[in-house]
């Protein structure tokens, strides 16, 4: 994985294959600190103790078309590389949280990358869950929440329409090549 | 902060009244994009952004792009499967963002499958 915005797609597409109808993505930092803080939280099925406990594992997945699960245990890699770290929360039936902190400035912490393509590629897939993207950070403060959006498309169009997915592209700045 | 406005949902709004929607129902087209670790990893994401533009310069309300999970073929990531409703769905493999454009061309929009780029054409020959 080469940025984060990266790892942050591969876990909210988890989030969704745990049955989450709603996702909610949160960027921050804390400058005197110099925190960067990402926070994944969905309502989907949750794990149990056992599970919580090996997530971090490469070789434990729940997936059955393959036996190695690389998600949670790259980007654990990548928080630390930063002297940063992962933490998971999680309750059945619930959901999953999972949080990943970096030092802002270190010189092995990856660029956040390209936000805009993350969200949109999210909503395409997903166009019956919801996803709200919050992030305060200086370089690119924005804020998306479909449910909102689509309350006031009122059923006129898809939240996955190409013309609405535009405008949600143009509120990044960044863009991948 | 940047978000969306009010008006510029209405504004699309206005610009797609009296046309039929078909983008949330009935489809001719299914484009999925795999987007396992594996598959974005690999650059799955660069080709929905690819497969987007392409769909949007389009104007097609008959295609559905769309994600999926790992399809448990990692080493052939990136990869997309296009299904027509009339003929059986075809995985392509080890793709960019240019090859996806010469799918949507030639496939999506033509109807005819882009064998090269395909895991598999048919099955064992005689001859």
């Amino acid at each position: 994985m080469q940025d984060l915005s990266l790892h942050i797609l591969d876990v909210a597409e988890n989030a969704t294959q745990a049955g989450a109808t709603l996702i909610e993505i949160d960027i921050s930092e804390d400058t005197d600190k110099d925190l960067l803080e990402i926070s994944i939280q969905d309502n989907g099925k949750g794990m149990d103790a056992e599970m919580l406990r090996h997530v971090t594992d490469p070789f434990v997945t729940t997936r059955t078309t393959r036996r190695v699960g690389m998600g949670l245990p790259l980007l654990q890699q990548a928080a630390r590389e930063t002297g940063g770290d992962l933490r998971i929360t999680s309750e059945q039936g619930k959901g999953t949280r999972v949080v990943a902190t970096f030092h802002k400035s270190h010189i092995d912490r990856r660029p956040l990358g390209d936000m805009g393509a993350t969200l949109t590629t999210l909503i395409m897939g997903n166009p019956y869950r919801d996803f709200v993207y919050t992030s305060s950070l200086r370089e690119e403060a924005v804020e998306v929440d479909t449910r909102s959006i689509r309350k006031e498309l009122d059923g006129a169009m898809g939240i996955n329409d190409p013309a609405v997915i535009r405008l949600i592209r143009d509120l990044f700045r960044k863009r991948e090549v | 902060m940047a978000k969306l406005t009010v008006e510029d949902l209405k504004k699309i709004k206005e610009s797609m009244k009296g046309t039929v929607n078909l983008r949330q129902g009935d489809y001719r087209v299914k484009i999925t994009v795999h987007m396992g670790t594996c598959g974005i990893a690999a650059g799955a994401r660069k080709l929905m952004s690819a497969l987007l533009e392409k769909l949007e310069k389009n104007g097609a309300t008959d295609i559905i792009l769309t994600s999926s999970g790992c399809a448990g073929l990692c080493n052939h990531e990136p990869m997309i499967t296009v299904e027509m409703t009339d003929s059986a769905p075809v995985k392509y493999i080890k793709l960019d963002p240019d090859k996806v454009g010469r799918i949507f061309d030639e496939h999506v929009i033509g109807g005819h499958p882009v064998a090269e780029y395909a895991l598999a054409v048919g099955s064992e020959t005689t001859h």
